[in-house]
């Protein structure tokens, strides 16, 4: 089988708990797939003709692939740590690409304008250095020594901290963040974005959070990512050009886009062009 | 006073917002309205037999209507909402109340399907939001003409706030605004009254910035300098 590096991935699909019998039509990748529980009452997922593809369940979602991945799907150690409260959710649909949407959520710059008084507020606009990287060895873009003074970091945030990040990409449509956890210090909170890309510009996106977060209700933790997000929407469903340019072009970046430029360079170098384009914009 | 409450809720948005404009707190029960669907749970069925959010209580009263709690909260603490002027005033307040439901059911409807995959005919509820959307500009900008900026008058009423989350989200649901200039000015007349809350998908008016001043006395000869 020839190799494709969009077919060959694995991608979120569904909540893993609210798969049932009578299941779900979705798109994955332009084409028709369905989601619904087998016999048993495990998750199972098939194609437009009927054939079964595979499933994996990771980070409480089902995942499946119109190919053969080359690896495993990535893991999330951090994650796992006992204690961590485990937030599904949910998904949202945006119109646009699900490049679009990972570049979004690597971006800081944006905080004090789109997420005011909550995540950034002004005058605090500054984004300062901080380091990027494609690491070789995992084959995966980091954003590592990201600081932003942020007015309610999270749920369990009390007034202003300033905030460090990490930001990972280790998978064309996903991201992982760490940053700073108000609660706990010394640990990190993990905030994830999984994309399923239904079109080249149509996407749902799945948000996963695993926090350390004892006085919060889940709903609330729900409510406070649920709200972060949609703040983001309408802004992504009207970046222009709709797919992601990963060539320099019109689009100038600064030094906070550090991140981004990784990430664009890395999709280039992977060859995953589905909803980007390659012509300078 | 107790609200039930989802962060993206519309209908939940015009309470808060009316509270905010009251002056009233009432406690936010988060619901998890997606993905858990929790209205339709036994608890909250228990209040609402209806199964929807916004649910208000207040000691024994129990209110399931949004355009009812924007009418309990107006009454009780910021009587000068309801309109109540003249017989025409009060009427068009009405009017605009029920109005609303038209756009909860078309474009409320159309938005939880592009947004959350709620189930829907997409394209019949695109064309009745338009339509709803052209009266709305249609009485907007007549409304205009006699001087005055609100649904109802020349100052907001619950009429305004029970209308303007779900036609200020409408771009959510694939309806955008661009068309309906009359439409535009009301909600930024809104989003510019004092004691303004935002949702998600509705932004506050950033303050604009000042106008730059003269320039400094030694950038300005230094330019001078370097263009001779």
């Amino acid at each position: 089988m020839t190799k494709d590096v969009t077919r060959d991935q694995w991608y979120p699909v569904a909540l893993a708990r609210q798969v049932t019998p009578a299941g779900r039509e979705s798109l994955l990748l332009g084409e028709k797939i369905r989601i619904f529980a087998d016999a048993g009452g495990f998750p199972a997922v098939t194609d437009g003709h009927g054939r079964a593809l595979p499933v994996l369940i990771r980070f409480n979602h089902v995942w499946t692939t119109l190919g053969t991945p080359a690896k495993d799907l990535f893991t999330i150690p951090d994650a796992e740590a006992p204690g961590r409260r485990l937030v599904d959710v949910g998904v949202v649909r945006v119109r646009c690409s699900p490049l679009r949407a990972v570049e979004n959520f690597l971006d800081i710059a944006h905080f004090p304008f789109v997420h005011t008084d909550i995540l950034g507020s002004e005058p605090h606009t500054e984004v300062e250095r901080y380091e990027v990287a494609i690491r070789e060895d995992v084959d995966e873009v980091w954003a590592t020594k990201v600081q932003f003074y942020q007015p309610q970091a999270a749920k369990s945030a009390a007034g202003g901290i300033t905030t460090e990040y990490e930001y990972r990409v280790p998978h064309p449509t996903c991201s992982v963040l760490y940053k700073t956890c108000p609660p706990r210090p010394g640990e990190w909170d993990v905030i994830c974005l999984f994309v399923q890309p239904l079109t080249e510009t149509l996407c749902d996106v799945w948000p996963w959070m695993a926090l350390y977060d004892d006085v919060s209700s889940l709903t609330e933790m729900i409510h406070f990512q649920q709200m972060i997000f949609l703040q983001d929407r309408s802004i992504l469903e009207n970046q222009i050009p709709p797919l992601l340019p990963l060539d320099p072009g019109m689009e100038i970046p600064t030094r906070a886009d550090l991140t981004s430029v990784a990430y664009r360079r890395w999709l280039k170098r992977l060859g995953y062009s589905y909803g980007a384009q390659l012509v300078a914009a | 006073m107790k609200l039930y409450d989802y962060i993206l809720s519309p209908s939940c948005y015009r309470v808060r917002l009316m509270a905010a404009f009251a002056g009233v707190k009432p406690e936010l029960v988060p619901v998890d309205f997606h993905p858990g669907a929790e209205h339709r749970g036994a608890a909250l069925r228990a209040l609402n037999p209806r199964g929807t959010i916004p649910i208000l209580t207040d000691g024994d009263l129990v209110l399931t209507e949004s355009t009812a709690m924007l009418a309990y909260i107006a009454a009780g603490w910021a009587p000068d909402w309801l309109g109540d002027d003249t017989p025409a005033m009060r009427a068009r307040v009405t009017e605009g109340l029920a109005f609303a439901q038209r756009l909860t059911e078309s474009a409320g409807a159309a938005r939880a399907h592009d947004m959350l995959l709620a189930p829907g005919d997409i394209g019949a509820l695109r064309r009745a939001a338009t339509a709803a959307l052209r009266e709305l500009e249609a009485a907007l900008s007549e409304g205009r003409r006699r001087g005055e900026a609100f649904l109802a008058g020349p100052r907001p009423t619950i009429a305004d706030l029970a209308c303007f989350p779900h036609v200020a989200l409408a771009p959510d649901g694939g309806l955008p605004l661009d068309a309906y200039p009359s439409i535009r000015l009301w909600m930024r007349a809104i989003r510019a009254l004092p004691g303004f809350v935002e949702m998600p998908g509705i932004h506050r008016l950033h303050e604009l910035m000042p106008e730059p001043g003269p320039m400094p006395q030694e950038i300005r000869r230094d330019s001078t300098e370097a263009g001779a």
